[in-house]
């Protein structure tokens, strides 16, 4: 099964789609086959598009062996049929192993959410027993440096590192790994630390109102009036030149800042959420009964609140992910020595260009970027059936 | 008609007060830095003298609401005063004459244009795209066409902007070299040259701002299907297609045009990224370049024009939506 060239394969397109029309209207006419005959030439366009790319798949999938765009279009569907069944085969351990409470919540899940609760999962084990699952350190150095991935000797690899070493030295699995530790870890405290700040500062506000409402929601308003990723940029400077030759405190700071900018959207959630609390009668009950003022956020309004708290919680913590790692792509963020995610993509980026002689080699940077990717799709995943479910909806 | 220009002016002098806010922030947090620059330039050896010399030149000896009124004075003309790193002092160790500054307007106005360059290619190609795709996956929704669109955008979303440009040059620079990887731009290059280079970031973005611009333009006429209208339109036998684009879309067109906005606004956190993964001469990469040199001139510059976009942005998008939605135009 060869493949097509562009001219071809834009030929079968068009010769397909009037095939499908004309001889749809004839045979779904003859055979009254209503989807057939009523085929409308967009569809009909769309059917033929999708069959002769499909085509175009299938040929380039099984097609002659070395050819290295072929080589990452194996894998790419290797990734998603594998990650397909996976999710699967989840989903099904989960409906039949456990308690009923949660056998019952894995029937109502579909395959994309069943995936990513597992991939969540798998990223935290990983991030947390990183220093038992690394064969080696994340600042180790070793003496060969720029060693190639694969493994194998005559290509440039050693056993020892199988996905190779970086320009100085160091063994890139175990920076993978311990990637998932500090890159999700720091964005994962950043995330706690902007929520407890938003949500204790909005349900003040909604608690108290007046004039601590109209100020912090002012500031609020100021804050966002920035973009974000800019803002950031503007306090990394700030830090830097108080903290340069602290990496540590680098880090540090950078989650406050983070944080702190983050917390502005939570806010907003938590004190519209908690504005729609504090009108009910109960709360109004506590506070005739003369509860203290910890006791109202912490008893009354916290518990009602939890809910799309909770939803919110996994949409921040992508935005705050992606944040970071954008931050340590630029070189701004989680500082040397420690191993993350962004900064792997920047140093590995260069070996992109050796696609065509190695593609083990050229996707290094991508299995970086590409670490961050599926988890923010994974925890997107989640939510999206979390919201789903919250609203009521049914298809 | 006066209400009109009533709320429009009340908004436009909101957000002339939230810029003048936003200045007042970007130039507090870069005061706040331990030391002054006259020190951190000449280095621990310095003289007194030396230092006092270029503080006084650099009018960092006057009060700071003198320096913030002098500094947004100059930011309105265009002139964000002397770039820390491109300015010469060798005037003061009295090796030259001549003082020659190198001012932060120079260095950005070029980087400016070529910003907007990217960003008018970006939208060219990204606003007819979302729209295309927008209206066919409302008009074929719940279809294998709807849900491909609907996975590819969610997935497109949530990736880093870096993830996205990595594959692209992956696929379209190495693998098949129909694009170059390397957008070095110059002043030398014609139009074309210019837009074959640009087009690799462009595309970065375009796939970024389209996911979220076609979503947003679904979910905007299938609210719109479930109204009455709609519905009389399909009992008189109309053909989806003419209900979408001659009924819908232009009723659509409102929450359509502030998405647009919106996305543009958004495309300014992107194209930070994008520039500099693509070694592109605009404001993103200046800023990042001077983040890490700490030319503290150069930041308030650069933060202060993302600002003034973004702002500007979402203040075009507010004014749009309410020329164009009638509830909006009269007063609560």
């Amino acid at each position: 099964m060869p493949t097509l060239p562009l001219s071809y394969w834009s030929a079968l397109v068009v010769a397909g789609a009037l095939t499908l029309y004309f001889g749809g209207r004839q045979i779904g006419g003859a055979r009254s086959i209503e989807r057939l005959r009523d085929i409308t030439p967009t569809g009909a366009f769309g059917y033929s598009l999708l069959l002769v790319t499909l085509y175009q798949g299938i040929a380039l999938y099984f097609g002659p062996g070395m050819n290295p765009g072929a080589t990452f279009f194996r894998w790419a569907v290797h990734g998603v049929v594998g990650f397909g069944i996976v999710g699967f085969l989840f989903q099904q351990l989960g409906r039949h192993v456990g308690t009923r409470a949660s056998k019952k919540l894995f029937r109502s899940m579909p395959v994309t959410a069943a995936l990513g609760i597992l991939l969540i999962l798998i990223y935290a084990i990983v991030a947390i027993f990183a220093d038992f699952i690394a064969p080696y350190g994340q600042a180790e150095i070793f003496k060969d440096a720029n060693v190639l991935p694969g493994g194998n000797p005559e290509m440039g690899g050693n056993p020892a590192h199988f996905l190779g070493t970086d320009q100085i030295g160091r063994d890139i699995l175990s920076r993978l790994i311990y990637g998932a530790q500090n890159t999700v870890g720091i964005a994962f405290v950043t995330t706690l630390l902007a929520f407890f700040i938003g949500i204790s500062l909005g349900f003040l506000a909604a608690t108290i109102g007046g004039v601590l409402d109209q100020v912090l929601s002012r500031i609020v308003d100021m804050l966002m009036s920035i973009p974000q990723l800019i803002f950031a940029l503007l306090l990394m400077t700030i830090a830097t030149a108080w903290f340069g030759s602290q990496k540590s405190m680098v880090t540090l700071f950078m989650i406050v800042i983070i944080a702190v900018l983050d917390s502005t959207r939570v806010f907003r959630l938590a004190r519209a959420v908690g504005m729609n609390i504090v009108v009910m009668d109960f709360f109004e009950a506590a506070k005739l009964r003369g509860e203290k003022l910890s006791y109202l956020i912490f008893s009354e309004i916290t518990p009602n609140a939890f809910a799309p708290l909770l939803a919110e919680f996994g949409l921040r913590f992508c935005f705050v992910f992606l944040t970071i790692a954008s931050l340590s792509f630029l070189g701004i963020g989680i500082q040397p020595p420690l191993a993350d995610w962004g900064t792997m993509v920047r140093d590995l980026s260069q070996f992109i260009n050796f696609a065509v002689i190695s593609p083990l080699t050229a996707s290094l940077p991508l299995m970086a970027a590409g670490a961050i990717a599926l988890l923010t799709v994974a925890v997107n995943f989640v939510v999206d059936w979390m919201l789903h479910r919250a609203s009521g909806l049914k298809e | 008609m006066n209400n009109v220009i009533t709320i429009i002016g009340k908004r436009l002098g909101l957000g002339l007060l939230t810029m003048f806010m936003v200045s007042v922030i970007i130039f507090l947090a870069v005061n706040m830095l331990p030391g002054d620059f006259a020190q951190a330039l000449l280095g621990q050896s310095a003289t007194p003298e030396a230092v006092a010399a270029i503080r006084k030149d650099l009018g960092l000896d006057k009060p700071i609401h003198i320096r913030y009124f002098d500094w947004l004075l100059g930011a309105v003309q265009w002139d964000f005063g002397t770039s820390f790193a491109k300015a010469n002092f060798s005037s003061y160790a009295g090796t030259t004459a001549d003082a020659n500054f190198g001012t932060v307007a120079d260095q950005l106005a070029p980087r400016f244009a070529n910003t907007l360059f990217l960003a008018g290619v970006t939208a060219a190609i990204a606003v007819p795209l979302s729209l295309l795709i927008g209206v066919l996956a409302a008009l074929y929704r719940y279809s294998i066409f709807d849900r491909i669109a609907n996975v590819s955008t969610l997935t497109s979303i949530s990736s880093p902007e870096f993830f996205v440009a990595y594959i692209l040059i992956l696929l379209l620079a190495v693998l098949s070299p129909v694009f170059p990887s390397l957008s070095n731009i110059h002043d030398g290059m014609d139009f074309g040259q210019k837009l074959e280079k640009t087009m690799l970031p462009a595309l970065t973005l375009t796939l970024v701002v389209t996911a979220h611009m076609m979503r947003m333009t679904r979910a905007a006429i299938i609210n719109l299907l479930a109204s009455p209208y709609i519905e009389m339109a399909r009992l008189k036998g109309l053909s989806p297609f003419r209900i979408i684009v001659v009924h819908a879309l232009p009723n659509a067109l409102a929450p359509i045009i502030n998405v647009i906005a919106l996305n543009l606004a958004y495309l300014i956190t992107g194209v930070v990224v994008v520039e500099v993964v693509f070694v592109y001469p605009g404001v993103g990469q200046l800023f990042v370049d001077s983040v890490k040199i700490r030319d503290i001139p150069v930041v308030q510059a650069c933060c202060l024009v993302f600002a003034a976009a973004y702002i500007s942005l979402n203040l075009i998008a507010d004014v749009m939506s309410i020329l164009s939605n009638p509830r909006l135009r009269l007063p609560k």
